[in-house]
């Protein structure tokens, strides 16, 4: 390997490595609000990818049957939650968001012929429809179950994860897609060449992890997100309801999810099963954060992207198994410095 | 006390953990600006019936009234909106967040019903816990039990509640914060909160408040005037001792 080479695989490894970081976030995120370790985030990657794919290959994708599907499931269970408890003024919200929302983006998407739009457009449609699954997905599948141990919610996850990677093969078929790069810029540093979608992934990256900071840091939501994460119970006594908590992190964690597919699908060709391994390498990133530190979170994550880059190079066939056996000092040291909690209640 | 509006009103109230009866057909009553106080020893159930009050803890059977309207069914989010905040025996802080943040969440519930008074609160919490200004930038989980203690009660009074509840408010702490502890509640009074007080230090919670009764084994033993209490020959020798009015 001479010079050139390695600095090929470390940019190769930090761009993959910026999308587990993202990824592994949201899995921190997930895990510390709701306690479930959220197997289909890569799932949202691969809907992401592919819903861009669909438009610009002029086809309706069909994340918007299921965005409408499961917006009627989650109007009906909410509704008749609302009329048992004789809690009316909620009905606008529950029609206009689960009903509403989803017949408007069919209207756009049927209207406006997305395969002709510029991709900025295309980008910000994909996200329309696919960013709104993640809160009815905890509402159908976690919010029933929300005093559930951690094991349940696992098995919870694992099924929702097959489903929609079934759903996946539905609606995009067997063959993977691949998007065409935001910009064919290509800069040169010495002996570095660095392509215009490296730039985007590692630029757009940095600045969600900013924003996402920044929410964390600054807005009384954000706040109330780790309020939660904190102590439950103390975060129910000011207000902040365990379900809204719930239904946030999962709004965040599905944008993260879907923005990052569209940012990886110029640079790997996505396939409906994708994003389960795409998701587990975040995975690894959150375990070294002990699932509940999001820096260390971030930084094992684009760990995780330069060993399987420079593993891909010296025993490409060994990558994922090399990958994924960092998991098993991690867990060992993890298990031996860490005091364990036990769950509370 | 019949000549004070009640704002809350508890009719026989069961509470039950699995198939064991925490809490039997309890009745409490607590008039507008008033403090009323349940004393009672170690697992009498006091705790549960806050909860229950609360919604934490689903009741098996029992009226809760707030200022009339029936929230026996209401979420603990919902109890928060209409304006009752429990402050829990466990404080429940949010320990890796700044005093300041903790306070902030404190107004959670009024900000998001359309409120934007929480700085002058937070002022005003600053002045009742002057300590809480000098640490407003420390984690919660550094502070000593008294400071903690000043903290879960500012927080609580930022969702400026209509009828505060306060869990054991004196457990563990040192006897001089302790009396400055109950020293707020005193002062309390005057803003025009109501205050339910759930105390095992009986002698200091009947001395502030207007009315008292005691839990004894999830049933209510007792109940009167404080002053009336105070020299009540069962609860001088059950929770008074015997250093009589010192």
């Amino acid at each position: 390997m001479d010079l050139q080479i390695a600095l090929l695989l470390g940019q190769d490894g930090i761009t993959n490595g910026a999308i587990y970081a993202l990824l592994s976030l949201a899995l921190v995120l997930v895990f510390a609000v709701t306690r479930v370790i959220y197997i289909p985030q890569g799932e949202f990657v691969a809907y992401g990818a592919l819903t861009l794919a669909s438009f610009q290959a002029g086809k309706t994708p069909g994340t918007l049957w299921l965005l409408i599907a499961a917006g009627i499931a989650v109007a009906i269970l909410d509704l008749h939650q609302v009329l048992r408890a004789r809690t009316l003024r909620k009905i606008p919200r529950i029609v206009g968001w689960n009903l509403l929302y989803p017949a408007i983006a069919a209207a756009v998407v049927f209207l406006l012929k997305p395969g002709e739009l510029p991709l900025l457009a295309q980008i910000i449609l994909a996200l329309v429809l696919v960013v709104p699954l993640g809160p009815m997905i905890y509402r159908l599948a976690y919010q029933p179950l929300a005093e559930a141990s951690v094991l349940v919610l696992l098995i919870v996850s694992v099924a929702v994860h097959f489903a929609m990677t079934g759903l996946g093969l539905l609606f995009f078929g067997a063959e993977g897609s691949r998007t065409p790069a935001f910009s064919d810029a290509s800069f040169e540093f010495g002996l570095l060449t660095v392509t215009g979608q490296t730039v985007w992934v590692l630029g757009a990256s940095l600045f969600l992890i900013v924003a996402l900071y920044l929410f964390f840091e600054r807005t009384i939501y954000g706040k109330a997100l780790r309020a939660t994460a904190m102590n439950r119970t103390g975060a129910r006594l000011m207000g902040i309801s365990t379900v809204m908590a719930g239904k946030l992190s999962f709004l965040l964690a599905a944008l993260i999810g879907a923005f990052s597919g569209v940012l990886i699908a110029p640079i790997t060709t996505i396939y409906y099963d994708t994003g389960f391994l795409i998701g587990l390498k975040g995975f690894v990133g959150a375990i070294v954060g002990g699932l509940g530190s999001y820096p260390i979170a971030a930084a094992g994550a684009i760990l995780v992207g330069l060993l399987e880059a420079f593993s891909s190079f010296w025993a490409s066939a060994f990558k994922e198994v090399i990958v994924f056996t960092v998991i098993i000092p991690v867990l060992i040291w993890l298990s031996l410095t860490t005091r364990h909690v036990e769950e509370e209640e | 006390m019949g000549e004070v509006r009640s704002i809350l009103e508890v009719d026989d109230l069961c509470v039950a953990y699995g198939k064991v009866e925490a809490l039997h057909h309890v009745g409490i009553r607590v008039g507008e600006g008033q403090i009323v106080t349940v004393i009672g020893p170690n697992g009498a159930g006091k705790t549960t019936m806050l909860s229950a009050i609360m919604g934490v803890l689903p009741h098996t059977k029992g009226e809760i009234r707030f200022l009339g309207d029936d929230v026996g069914d209401t979420e603990v989010e919902q109890m928060v909106a209409r304006g009752i905040t429990l402050v829990p025996e466990s404080r429940a802080l949010f320990g890796e967040m700044s005093v300041e943040d903790n306070l902030l969440l404190g107004a959670f519930m009024r900000r998001r019903m359309g409120f934007r008074d929480h700085e002058s609160t937070m002022s005003d919490v600053f002045r009742i816990f002057p300590r809480l200004k000098e640490r407003r930038s420390q984690y919660a989980g550094t502070l000593s039990g008294g400071e903690r203690q000043m903290l879960a009660v500012g927080r609580a009074l930022m969702a400026k509640p209509k009828l505060l509840m306060l869990d054991e408010p004196s457990l563990g702490l040192a006897p001089l914060i302790v009396k400055e502890i109950f020293r707020v509640i005193a002062d309390l009074k005057s803003t025009g909160v109501s205050i339910l007080l759930v105390e095992q230090n009986a002698r200091a919670a009947l001395k502030v408040a207007d009315y008292g009764y005691v839990l004894e084994t999830g049933e209510m033993a007792l109940e009167g005037a404080s002053s009336v209490l105070l020299d009540d020959p069962k609860v001088v020798e059950s929770y008074l001792g015997l250093g009589g009015k010192q």
